[in-house]
């Protein structure tokens, strides 16, 4: 008996925060104005937004896979004094507020800011322009990777690696051949994670971006900027887009999750 | 097999001390590419914060307390609900669990704005089951519920996994009731997990700003949190004093990473020891 009073709390828990609101919005943009929704979808502005957004991740993301990939090297294998404040310190963007974030990147790149000054004397625009844009991304998006990888390569040991050294592998070929084969689906896990990071920060770039309709909006800064511009329907077939990414993104996670706690 | 081993064993000592050059190369690229992108960005942000007194302004108090008191509420309900869900998902079983089990990650998935949009949705002015929020600081800490989910459920999850249902079987045989057995013996078990899945909530919470910025209205006084005081500070043209309240608030990231590595420390001592 109480086990089905436990089920269904979980299940009403779960069906009034989560599912409920987002078979609505499926459903009211859909049933409704699926067609004003496309119209929305496809004008100049929106396809330009999901352009800065695209290219903000696909900076991110690859920089972020080889930094995750090394980070999780030198926490593992290396031996060195301060690993765990190493360790904090790639955590940190994950307990950060983007808005934290965002006003830092605000401050360094700023008029008066240490570098900010340096890069307009030599007339680079940082601060409301693309590049501020990826740095917000990117420094969102640095825990993801690692954070999957280290725990695989801790549980994984490092024998085989010894065994290939001894055989006379280089470095670098032991790296290629032995450990990222092993790690591979780690890799591929954070990737996704990373990726969903990236294509739904909204606070740091919020800050840094100056937000200006077709040229520095991102996707998810043109939900809200549509949505208080009462472009209600435009608001919401954004967000379906993004809604439905978010759900390949799920599933993507569940496909890979056995095999990497299998590796 | 022992000739194999007795090389290895032999081999052992070179390849450590080569071990160190070897790590050198990923440590030094790591910590330059953190100091860059991350330490340079914090130290500049710590070092323009000038305007201090802008955090004891009525209204920055007034934002800081309801964030921390709505982030508390929001991690504290999913304490106990994230305890219950992870429970039912590990020892019941029930036609469509696996689904119910990935859909524990779409706050994890979904851009955080995308999530204010459907609770506005949902719980706004147009709200199909009449329950209309909008506004109003139960619609941030619906939001806060919505983006700390997954936290304690993923953290207490793992551990009902491992641990052993025949402690649980001879404290029943004993004569112990459920409500004992899962107070002596499963509680102690998972509190470590619950604890940082709340605290890492507690942590995303105070810094919440996507999910919020659409169905808080943000009213200073009254439904203003401290990220949307700084985004706003920080539009006004007082960046010193944004910094300061950014800096509380990283403060305040600092020391729940501190304790959950505490708390992850103690948990995985015995392990480690074996």
């Amino acid at each position: 008996m109480s086990k089905y009073v436990l089920r269904g709390v979980a299940v009403f828990y779960l069906l009034a925060i989560l599912l409920a609101p987002l078979g609505l919005v499926f459903y009211r943009t859909l049933a409704y104005d699926s067609h004003e929704a496309w119209q929305a979808l496809t004008n100049h502005d929106t396809l330009h937004a999901f352009q800065i957004t695209l290219i903000a991740a696909g900076i991110a993301v690859p920089l972020n896979t080889v930094f995750g990939i090394v980070c999780a090297l030198a926490i593992v294998r290396g031996r060195f004094p301060g690993r765990g404040l190493l360790n904090a310190f790639v955590d940190l963007p994950l307990a950060l507020s983007p808005v934290v974030v965002g006003a830092a990147l605000f401050v360094l790149y700023g008029r008066t800011g240490w570098f900010g000054a340096w890069f307009l004397r030599h007339g680079i625009q940082i601060l409301f322009a693309l590049p501020a844009i990826v740095l917000a991304t990117v420094f969102v998006s640095v825990p993801f990777v690692a954070r999957e990888v280290v725990p695989t390569l801790r549980e994984l040991g490092d024998d085989q690696e010894q065994a290939a050294h001894t055989l006379g592998a280089s470095a670098w070929q032991t790296f290629w051949r032995i450990t990222l084969p092993s790690i591979r689906w780690a890799v591929i896990y954070g990737v996704v994670l990373t990726t969903a990071r990236c294509l739904g920060e909204y606070g740091a770039v919020a800050v840094v971006s100056g937000n200006i309709e077709g040229k520095t909006q991102t996707a998810t800064l043109a939900v809200q900027d549509f949505y208080e511009n009462l472009d209600h329907a435009g608001s919401y077939a954004i967000s379906l887009a993004l809604a439905a990414i978010a759900i390949v993104v799920l599933v993507l996670m569940t496909a890979i999750r056995p095999r990497e706690s299998a590796a | 097999m022992s000739e194999g081993r007795r090389l290895a064993s032999v081999a052992a000592p070179r390849l450590v001390s080569r071990g160190s050059a070897k790590s050198a190369l990923p440590l030094g690229l790591t910590a330059t590419f953190l100091s860059v992108v991350v330490g340079l960005p914090l130290a500049a942000l710590i070092a323009s914060a000038g305007h201090w007194n802008v955090v004891t302004s009525p209204e920055c108090v007034a934002a800081l307390k309801l964030t921390l008191a709505v982030a508390a509420l929001a991690a504290l309900a999913n304490a106990v609900l994230g305890t219950l869900t992870a429970w039912v998902l590990v020892r019941d079983d029930f036609r469509g669990k696996s689904a119910l089990n990935a859909v524990i990650d779409l706050p994890f998935a979904l851009p955080t704005v995308v999530a204010g949009l459907l609770l506005l949705s949902f719980y706004g002015p147009q709200s199909p089951v009449g329950i209309h929020v909008a506004y109003t600081r139960t619609a941030i800490w619906f939001a806060l519920l919505f983006v700390t989910l997954p936290f304690v459920v993923r953290t207490v999850q793992p551990v009902l996994i491992e641990l052993d249902v025949e402690m649980e079987d001879a404290a029943r045989s004993l004569g112990a009731s459920r409500f004992t057995v899962f107070r002596r013996i499963v509680l102690p078990n998972i509190l470590p997990g619950i604890f940082s899945g709340f605290t890492l909530a507690f942590a995303r919470a105070v810094g919440e700003i996507g999910a919020i910025v659409l169905i808080s209205g943000n009213l200073p006084y009254r439904t203003e949190v401290a990220s949307v005081f700084i985004f706003n500070h920080l539009q006004s043209g007082d960046p010193s004093g944004a910094a300061a309240v950014a800096v509380c608030l990283l403060a305040i990231s600092f020391t729940v990473l501190l304790v959950v590595g505490g708390v992850r420390r103690r948990a995985t001592r015995h392990e480690r020891d074996v």
